[in-house]
């Protein structure tokens, strides 16, 4: 399967899933790149994302996989699709790869975490993380669950950045099950509310799979 | 981003549309710039971006070195309620800066429910609304579009009105803003010279006076003021600014594709229709630069569809050419062609199937009245027979679902005519029966009624609206006279048909009430969730003012109008005379059968109209 690995980052991180695929759709075709379609009664071109990215998360290692409908030299996709993207979204390498998007793991981000008052909250983070089991309630679609988010935590470092301002790094499920980096911080709401930012920016940084090798 | 920006964003719904970064937006060094406008459309980003004006203008004015357009929309209210709170100003969607930093703001005023709009997206920008209290030469607040064929409404609150098209006025109006600017002129001076501009209606150099009964006794202007403004046209087309490097949103929009304009105006004079007047005469573009410009414009963006938009498409003289060209293009690409707004009488099997080919939507005629008798007093030329043929041609070639629009309320109706309507649509129905091609689908047929509401610069300017009640009371009578289940009858609300027929004719005391409704809370008027009857008539009521007098009164064959002092090319005599065919059911052959000598060729250079 091809592959491109991109970017979101900047004003483009308000552009939803949805309206995603419809711009990386159109981005082909400005590129001149026929996307191959999918078989069967209702043929729509064959995209797929990985680990979709919920709005506002900015991200460095988004992979999409694609069917090319005709022969294209994918060393010079990169520069073809980047003339024709909208700000924000940079394609950084593309290639062919046999493994499965399910096969990813882990995943690194980073969050900026913004106080209204001038805290230096590393340190209470930081044991807040380090205790034993983490039980919080999970919301999925139609319940709530009591879940322990600890084993989906591989590793978690906090820093202070300037009063107000802390910067939270870690490795995450990605998948089966996910936290995602709403979820921690709803965690940290939940069961530490005094510690818990006004604002958080968080970005993607980069995916593993189950040995901890850089997915591609 | 502002961090505080990019926190609202969060929480509001669909926040791609006030980010911008869109593929190809404008972006300039402003190191290089010398004159910013901001082009404002008061209406939600997905209407905006679907106006071809906007990609017009905005391509156009963006061509000029050392100027630089951006864009600006209204917010929801969700969006407009967090930027109050976090006193976020109105910002342009490309640099995000606030509108004050702005040398001019452009209003497009498509339609008269947006004017509210109007005034809070100037409050949102911390821009005083009325023109009066803005003493500085920038931001200039101008508006263009239909609506500005009567400005009066909305003269209090802009500077300036651009009549007419827009694509070399308004480079125009900013060539001289940037003199201005450099040569430090006050506001006073600037407005003086740019009331010279052909096409350029400066409110501030006239003033209306009213007679006892509050009609428009006369207007006194400043000697140096034109008599009247001459709206403006591109006489031609194929050599003025053509998109094709249109802005392509990264989120869904109301017409996601390409909007290919084939002419402007339209040889047909239904007397009800203010585009069929003021946007005369035809001028049309030529089959090969539609191909070219069409492909260009398909590439650039990446669409998969192209829709052909024109005020009668289908009297495009190229169409079966430029179809087959477009279609010998898109569809080895699997790109789809759409042709809206096809009038029921020369809708030809052959234009059907070159369509059809590639997709199949729904499809729609516009009869507007029930009756023959009716259709010739608005002089809407189709006939009950051609209407049927089209539907017969329809239904044999598989559509089944088929939308019929009327209004209720034209000059000289009666309940027989509005039972025709019944009757007509049960015609359709009989001919589905006879000729369909696939009977077990069914068919679905939806007659759909809107309040007439009478126009400026139309042969019934002059008409009375029939008001709310006398309106649902032929809704009524047209529901009871509908008995089939395959025919659905939908009514339009006619509150908002008041309103509209008391701004479109309204005079320059219009503004206290738009003024009033505002502070009141109102703003994006025509979307049912914010209109609200009560704070018009509430309004009105404020202002000493009666809508009835504006929609729902018969004016003197010699009455002043407000917008008289606006010359659109054809001349009210032409329109009183249309009016009395209208009342006499005489119709009047379209352009290009006969001229009537309408006036509108005076606008061209060349003298005569060529449809
Ligand atoms: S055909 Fe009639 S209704 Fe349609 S645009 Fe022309 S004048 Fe208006
Ligand atoms: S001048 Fe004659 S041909 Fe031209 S728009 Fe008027 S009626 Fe039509």
């Amino acid at each position: 399967m091809n592959r491109i690995l991109f970017t979101k980052t900047g004003r483009a991180v308000f552009i939803s899933h949805l309206d995603l695929m419809r711009t990386m759709q159109r981005a082909f075709i400005r590129a001149g790149v026929r996307i191959g379609h999918t078989e069967g009664f209702n043929p729509h071109p064959y995209m797929n994302f990985a680990l979709p990215l919920s709005l506002g998360v900015e991200s460095r290692c988004e992979l999409m996989e694609f069917k090319l409908e005709e022969e294209t030299a994918l060393s010079a996709l990169p520069a073809r699709l980047n003339g024709v993207l909208p700000e924000g979204i940079e394609v950084l390498e593309a290639y062919a790869s046999n493994t499965k998007f399910k096969y990813i793991k882990w995943l690194d981000i980073e969050a900026h975490l913004f106080y209204y008052n001038e805290v230096q909250p590393a340190a209470e983070l930081a044991a807040f993380f380090a205790r034993p089991e983490l039980v919080m309630e999970k919301r999925t679609k139609r319940q709530t669950a009591s879940v322990d988010i600890k084993p989906l935590i591989a590793s978690l470092t906090v820093e202070d950045v300037s009063p107000g301002e802390a910067l939270l790094t870690a490795r995450l499920s990605a998948q089966e099950p996910s936290l995602s980096p709403a979820q921690l911080l709803e965690a940290v709401r939940q069961l530490a509310p005094a510690l818990a930012p006004g604002h958080v920016r968080t970005r993607r940084l980069e995916v593993f799979d189950k040995d901890m090798n850089i997915f591609r | 981003m502002d961090a505080e920006l990019e926190r609202i964003l969060l929480k509001v719904q669909k926040p791609a549309r006030y980010t911008g970064g869109e593929y190809n937006q404008i972006i300039k060094d402003k190191a290089e710039v010398d004159l910013r406008m901001a082009f404002c459309f008061p209406d939600t980003y997905e209407i905006g971006m679907s106006n071809l004006g906007l990609q017009i203008l905005y391509g156009a004015i963006n061509a000029r070195p050392g100027m630089w357009c951006e864009r600006c929309f209204a917010p929801w209210g969700d969006m407009e309620e967090e930027m109050r709170r976090a006193h976020i100003p109105l910002y342009a969607l490309e640099s995000g800066d606030p509108l004050t930093e702005f040398d001019a703001l452009g209003f497009s005023l498509g339609y008269e429910m947006a004017y509210t709009s109007v005034l809070n997206m100037l409050d949102l920008a911390g821009i005083p609304v009325r023109s009066a209290d803005r003493k500085s030469l920038t931001p200039l607040i101008f508006a263009g579009g239909t609506s500005c064929v009567n400005p009066e409404p909305m003269a209090d609150f802009l500077d300036l009105c651009a009549i007419g098209e827009g694509e070399e006025l308004d480079v125009e109006i900013l060539e001289l803003l940037r003199r201005a600017k450099r040569e430090d002129w006050d506001k006073p001076r600037f407005l003086r010279a740019a009331a010279r501009i052909p096409g350029v209606y400066v409110p501030s150099l006239y003033e209306p006076a009213y007679n006892g009964d509050g009609t428009l006794k006369c207007v006194a202007r400043r000697e140096d003021a034109p008599e009247r403004v001459t709206k403006r046209i591109i006489e031609d087309m194929d050599s003025a600014f053509y998109p094709t490097k249109a802005i392509v949103p990264s989120t869904e929009i109301v017409h996601d594709r390409v909007v290919l304009e084939l002419f402007r105006g339209c040889v047909r004079g239904c007397r009800f229709c203010q585009a069929g007047f003021v946007y005369r005469p035809v001028r049309r573009h030529s089959v090969d630069f539609l191909l070219e410009k069409a492909r260009a414009a398909l590439e650039s963006s990446g669409y998969e569809e192209i829709t052909l938009s024109s005020l009668s498409t289908s009297d495009f003289k190229g169409l079966p050419e430029l179809t087959d060209g477009l279609l010998e293009w898109c569809e080895p690409r699997k790109i789809s062609l759409s042709l809206p707004s096809l009038r029921a009488d020369n809708f030809s099997m052959s234009l059907m199937e070159r369509v059809q080919k590639v997709r199949k939507s729904g499809l729609t005629f516009a009869p507007e009245a029930g009756s023959q008798r009716l259709r010739d007093v608005i002089n809407k030329n189709v006939t009950e027979e051609a209407l049927l043929n089209s539907c017969r041609i329809a239904f044999e070639g598989g559509w089944n679902t088929l939308k019929l629009y009327f209004m209720l309320g034209l000059p000289t109706e009666t309940d027989e005519d509005v039972l025709a309507i019944a009757r007509l649509a049960e015609q359709v129905l009989h001919t589905w029966r006879e000729h369909a091609a696939n009977k077990s689908r069914g068919v679905k047929i939806t007659v759909s009624t809107s309040m007439f509401v009478p126009k400026p610069h139309t042969p019934f300017q002059w008409e009375a609206q029939v008001g709310v009640e006398e309106y649902l009371r032929r809704v009524r009578l047209l529901r009871d006279a509908i008995n089939s289940r395959s025919i659905v009858y939908n009514w339009h609300e006619p509150h908002v048909s008041l309103i509209e027929a008391a701004l479109s004719r309204g005079d320059r005391r219009m503004g206290a009430v738009i003024e009033e409704v505002w502070k009141n809370g109102g703003r994006l008027d025509s979307w049912t969730d914010y209109f609200s009857m009560e704070r018009w008539l509430d309004a009105f009521r404020a202002s000493g003012l009666d809508p009835d007098f504006y929609a729902a009164r018969e004016r003197g064959a010699d009455e002043l109008f407000p917008w008289d002092l606006i010359d659109v090319g054809v001349s009210r005599r032409y329109l009183a005379r249309e009016r009395a065919e209208a009342y006499a059911g005489r119709v009047t052959p379209d352009c290009r059968v006969k001229c009537m000598g309408c006036g509108a060729n005076c606008l061209l250079k060349r003298g005569g109209c060529d449809e």
